[in-house]
């Protein structure tokens, strides 16, 4: 039976997790994000910084799979994500991502439990009870397990939302604004659960935000160009 | 995606709740319909079996019929007794089996007869012996269930097709109880059987084969036995040429009348066929429906649920297992329907066939499936399952990166 302390991956892989290169997108003729060329190497904390409507959205989902770059290439995993077709993106992004949004998107009509169970039949195919209720230990949530998403606060459901996409043991943990919502003390308490748990089990954390309060916690930090006419 | 599934309807209990209500009326409608009707069809086929014609008094034919094969309404009136040797002289007749009525007992009716009868509907002895003796009785199964009665027993009959203990009574003349049928499905169940000679001698009626009792002359004898008259004479046929020929015969030449139980009752089912395809419309209405009901609870669930869809397809769930958990929404909502309708309609014929003396007497059974009632199911689950995959598929044709954009 795994423990989330040894849901370990190897940080002796070859190459970067993610590597862009030449890569762009633009939106009714209008570049709406450009990065070029770009790695990230297994078992970092990145922080990709800028402003609202910089393209850190387009870029995860670029980087996720949920879009189709208009220039250049994004690898994940040694594999172009856009020469995949549509099911083996599906199943790198099931294998290899874990997602975290600023609006958690926990499923409301399940407890925390449920809500992980779910993630983890999906993405391996079983559920690991022992599993699960270490991971809701780790993040503070055990006595909150049985408890359904509109029960927590904003908080408990960040816990809850970093805890599902850690708990199917992702190479690449992507959260998208996963502070913007918290006050400072719980903005704090969520970078270091992040850095926490993605350390234990051997996680990549590409975070992006406009919150400069978490600026400070990343060694790794990144901006977009900024957009430009076509 | 099951359990998903599962928690997403717990989760809107009440809407849940009265789609499943809604569709459970309908296919409970059309159950009882579909029950009701096919029931009725075979009773009356079982309780007809082997009668080919009746010929009684002028009247109504559907009366004579309802009367004399169905005990279930009054008689047209009484023919003269030798109408059932004409009829045994009558060339193609195979069988001809007096009928007399006119009273009853606890509203079971007191039928005199032959033992030809019981054994033309296939009925058989459970116990006892059959009548032979005036005021001798053979009571039919259902009667001996209800009123208990056991061999040996004597009881009065009171005048009246249908009256309880509340008619007046034959007091001088009791029958008793010689033999029980076992139960056969069919009329003879609620019926007591007699010989005809008993029903005359209840009313007083001189036996014409008898001799003139003491101190009584000749004419009146004659005059008191000229009186015996039956009520119907059900007609078997020996050869298909005595149902071309007889049955007009009998309606032309004579005073009497003939009808064809199969003629008069699919009449009647033409009949009651109208008003049961109005209702069977209705019920086909309603449950189209509860199919809209669910379609739109899950069109509308599903708009409120797009991120949640997005998100599912983020953490893995193909576009199959999408479609299968939004699918499986429907038939769960469907097959909980169906299941509370199939109970719901077996439940009311049970509950009508146990408090209505003439729904009971048409033998309407809850436990009895008809095959008719797995299209029904059939139906609403095909039902369900079309008001969930439109949704479904919309949600499929949604752009996942932004509903997730904008849901952020």
């Amino acid at each position: 039976m795994s423990s989330p302390d040894t849901l370990t991956h190897s940080k002796t892989a070859q190459g970067p997790l993610v590597e862009a290169r030449g890569l762009s997108h633009a939106r009714d003729g209008r570049t709406v994000m450009a990065i070029g060329d770009w790695q990230l190497q297994p078992g970092a904390h990145a922080l990709l910084l800028g402003p609202s409507g910089s393209g850190k959205t387009t870029f995860i989902n670029i980087v996720t799979g949920l879009l189709t770059p208009s220039h250049g290439t994004i690898s994940v995993a040694g594999e172009v994500m856009s020469a995949l077709p549509p099911a083996a993106r599906d199943a790198l992004r099931r294998r290899t991502i874990g997602l975290v949004f600023q609006t958690l998107r926990l499923i409301p009509a399940l407890s925390v439990t449920d809500n992980l169970a779910l993630a983890q039949q999906l993405a391996l195919g079983h559920v690991d009870r022992a599993a699960i209720a270490g991971m809701i230990d780790r993040v503070g949530l055990a006595h909150r397990a049985a408890a359904q998403p509109r029960q927590l606060s904003q908080g408990e459901g960040q816990r809850a939302a970093i805890a599902r996409a850690l708990i199917t043991r992702p190479r690449l943990v992507v959260a998208d604004e996963p502070t913007s919502a918290l006050d400072d003390t719980n903005a704090a308490r969520m970078i270091d659960l992040m850095f926490d748990v993605a350390d234990a089990t051997g996680a990549t954390l590409l975070v992006a935000t406009h919150d400069g309060r978490i600026a400070h916690r990343f060694a790794n930090r990144f901006n977009l160009m900024a957009p430009v006419a076509a | 995606m099951i359990g998903l599934s599962l928690a997403y309807l717990r989760d809107r209990g009440l809407n849940t709740a009265l789609n499943i209500l809604l569709l459970a009326l309908s296919v409970a409608s059309l159950v009882i319909l579909l029950l009701f009707s096919s029931q009725l069809e075979n009773r009356f086929d079982k309780d007809a079996q082997g009668i080919d014609m009746v010929v009684g008094a002028k009247g109504s034919p559907l009366q004579l019929i309802l009367s004399s094969v169905y005990h279930v309404d009054i008689p047209t009136g009484n023919v003269p007794l030798d109408t059932v040797d004409l009829l045994r002289r009558q060339l193609g007749v195979a069988e001809a089996i007096p009928l007399a009525l006119g009273d009853s007992f606890r509203s079971f009716r007191i039928v005199g007869t032959e033992p030809a009868y019981p054994a033309l509907l296939g009925a058989s002895l459970a116990d006892g012996r059959m009548f032979a003796a005036k005021m001798e009785a053979v009571i039919g199964a259902d009667v001996a269930a209800r009123t208990g009665a056991t061999l040996g027993q004597r009881f009065v009959g009171g005048h009246g097709m249908s009256s309880g203990d509340e008619g007046p009574k034959h007091e001088e003349t009791p029958f008793i109880v010689v033999g029980r049928l076992k139960p056969t499905g069919t009329v003879i169940d609620r019926l007591i059987l007699t010989r005809v000679e008993s029903v005359w001698g209840v009313h007083g009626i001189e036996d014409p084969g008898e001799d003139h009792h003491e101190g009584e002359s000749a004419e009146d004898h004659e005059a008191h036995a000229g009186a015996a008259e039956v009520t119907a004479v059900l007609v078997r046929f020996g050869s298909p040429i005595a149902a071309v020929r007889l049955p007009g015969f009998i309606n032309r030449q004579t005073n009497l009348q003939a009808a064809v139980p199969a003629v008069e009752v699919s009449r009647l089912l033409a009949l009651v066929g109208v008003g049961l395809d109005a209702v069977r419309a209705f019920a086909v209405l309603l449950m189209l429906t509860a199919g809209l009901s669910i379609f739109v609870a899950l069109l509308t669930a599903l708009k409120e649920r797009e991120g949640d869809m997005a998100m599912l397809r983020v953490i893995g769930a193909s576009r199959a297992a999408i479609i299968g958990q939004v699918a499986s929404e429907g038939l769960i909502l469907a097959s909980a329907g169906a299941a509370l309708g199939l109970l719901l309609g077996h439940g009311v014929i049970g509950m009508a066939a146990a408090s209505i003396e003439q729904l009971r007497a048409l033998g309407l059974n809850a436990l009895t499936f008809h095959p008719g009632e797995a299209l029904i199911v059939a139906a609403a689950l095909g039902i369900g399952l079309i008001a969930a995959l439109i949704p479904a598929l919309r949600v499929l044709k949604t752009d996942i990166a932004e509903t997730l954009a904008n849901a952020r």
